[in-house]
């Protein structure tokens, strides 16, 4: 057998480390659909426990709705389970062609081409349309699939201080000389929950010259008056050159992504993003679901007005009753508690009161700030919000660190 | 002149660090391995020391080890006869 005993330990070994260093992650079980409350089982195997979801990306409570299921049911009657191929051999559907369509009209672009994940759509888009004569400066907290496309493709690379304007500007300057100069963002930052200065992003674009590639994926369908994205919170509709986003999150939350923008970089994308071009179709019985949720969503606002209130009533009720949160108005809200062990054990017991919320620490967010990250749902209603408050305070208590400054919480858990 | 050294540092501390990081960095702080300064983010430094002593640093020899440390920095800046 070429898998030998030897072989096994030395991944073995590697596993062990993860585990001693606190970065070994496990799966919880849920044991129903995606919704504000769910049934867990932890560790696997465990009892089932009912508890208060605060930690998915279902920003409007669109994963489990009966239209989308009803339209995916549909899908699934009239253009079968699977295509067997990739888009451009025998893979493209009408339907396929529509949620292009209609995606294009929701965000305000020219063009938009399919992918099988926004992971994907991140990890083509650059490669496919930047060459060694060009730059990406993209922020330093840019999320881990960009980082990867960026690494895909030969243009050269840089970065500028999160949401630093003065200092994107320095670089721009700097690279003056190149063919393209793309700024990366993202619109939501997907880990502090605040929003990227996308106007002033698209001023400093036009005055050097330089092309705008955005992933939304944290903010498409709730962010802006009619839930458009940042680049509607931002006034600059029509003005960011690339919009990638996901249908896994707020849009259904199943799977799939997409690149959106100008014609020409679609097109690019088309001939050359090797994740569209070597990977599978998405399912007919998803791309169903996604026409339902754009066509819900884009009927009435009623969701994401529901969830911008439900995001005002918990950063109030956290701050007032005494834990520090990252400042913002999106609905990632992430409660700052600064020591990985803290956030850790604050989690395990937010749990045993059936709220359910993950603990992230370094390497996921920078050394002492370790956090619990909150994430609020149009499908949460105010006693699920009240009752989750009540446990985040509750355990704030147990822990001593209500009404405290990050000094103070430091000096008592260390950093 | 100043010193290169400081020259080097001062980039560092301006270019890497954020007004609220309370990291000291010395001529031995470990910048890439230490998480301090990214893959990425090299380049600019790589840029700055060829625009301001009008050298090319080639890719073989811009590596993470070389740029890890001001010190190393400093190594590899004497390979092309800046001291």
């Amino acid at each position: 057998m070429a898998f030998s005993e030897a072989h096994r330990n030395i991944f073995q070994t590697e596993l062990n480390g993860l585990k001693e260093q606190g970065l070994f992650k496990e799966e919880r079980i849920i044991c129903a659909p995606q919704s504000s409350e769910i049934e867990v089982s932890f560790p696997f195997g465990a009892e089932e426990k009912r508890v208060i979801n605060m930690c998915a990306n279902n920003y409007l409570g669109l994963s489990s709705h009966p239209d989308v299921v009803e339209a995916a049911r549909k899908g699934l009657d009239h253009r079968g389970y699977g295509m067997s191929s990739v888009r451009f051999i025998c893979g493209t559907q009408d339907i396929h062609k529509q949620l292009e369509q209609k995606l294009t009209e929701f965000l305000g672009t020219e063009d938009t081409i399919l992918f099988p994940s926004c992971m994907d759509a991140n990890c083509g888009v650059f490669e496919a349309v930047l060459t060694d004569q060009d730059v990406m400066i993209a922020d330093r907290l840019v999320h881990a699939s960009i980082v990867d496309g960026m690494r895909l493709a030969k243009a050269q690379q840089d970065t500028y201080k999160h949401s630093d304007m003065e200092h994107l500007e320095k670089k721009l300057e700097l690279h003056q000389d190149k063919r393209l100069k793309v700024i990366i963002t993202d619109g939501n930052f997907s880990m502090d929950g605040d929003l990227a200065k996308l106007d002033k992003i698209v001023e400093l674009a036009e005055k050097y010259n330089a092309l705008v590639f955005m992933d939304d994926s944290h903010a498409s369908g709730f962010i802006g008056k009619t839930g458009r994205g940042t680049h509607e919170h931002c006034n600059v509709i029509g003005k960011v050159d690339i919009i990638t986003t996901t249908l896994g999150k707020a849009l259904g939350g199943a799977s799939g992504g997409c690149v959106s923008g100008r014609r020409e970089l679609v097109e690019m994308c088309r001939q050359k993003a090797r994740p569209y071009l070597f990977s599978n179709t998405i399912a007919p019985v998803v791309v169903e679901g996604a026409l339902a949720v754009l066509d819900l969503i884009s009927r009435s606002t009623e969701r994401r007005d529901k969830l911008e209130k439900n995001t005002e009533f918990w950063r109030k009720g956290l701050t007032e009753g005494g834990l520090i949160i990252k400042e913002g108005e999106t609905p990632i809200v992430p409660v700052m508690l600064f020591n990985a062990k803290l956030a850790q054990d604050f989690a395990k017991d937010l749990y045993e009161m059936g709220i359910y919320a993950i603990g992230f620490f370094f390497p996921v967010v920078p050394k002492g700030q370790a956090r619990i990250r909150t994430q609020l749902s149009a499908a949460h209603d105010m006693h699920h919000l009240e009752k989750a408050l009540d446990a985040f305070l509750k355990v704030g208590k147990k822990h001593n660190i209500l009404h405290k400054t990050k000094q103070e919480i430091i000096d008592m858990y260390g950093q | 002149m100043s010193d290169l050294k400081d020259v080097i540092l001062e980039y560092v501390q301006e270019e890497y660090l954020e007004d609220d990081d309370d990291i000291e960095v010395t001529y031995d702080t470990p910048l890439i391995s230490g998480g301090i300064v990214d893959s990425f983010s090299m380049v600019s430094l790589k840029r700055f020391l060829e625009t301001r002593y009008n050298i090319q640093i080639p890719d073989s020899k811009a590596t993470p080890q070389a740029f890890d440390t001001v010190n190393n920095i400093i190594k590899l800046m004497k390979e092309f006869g800046i001291e």
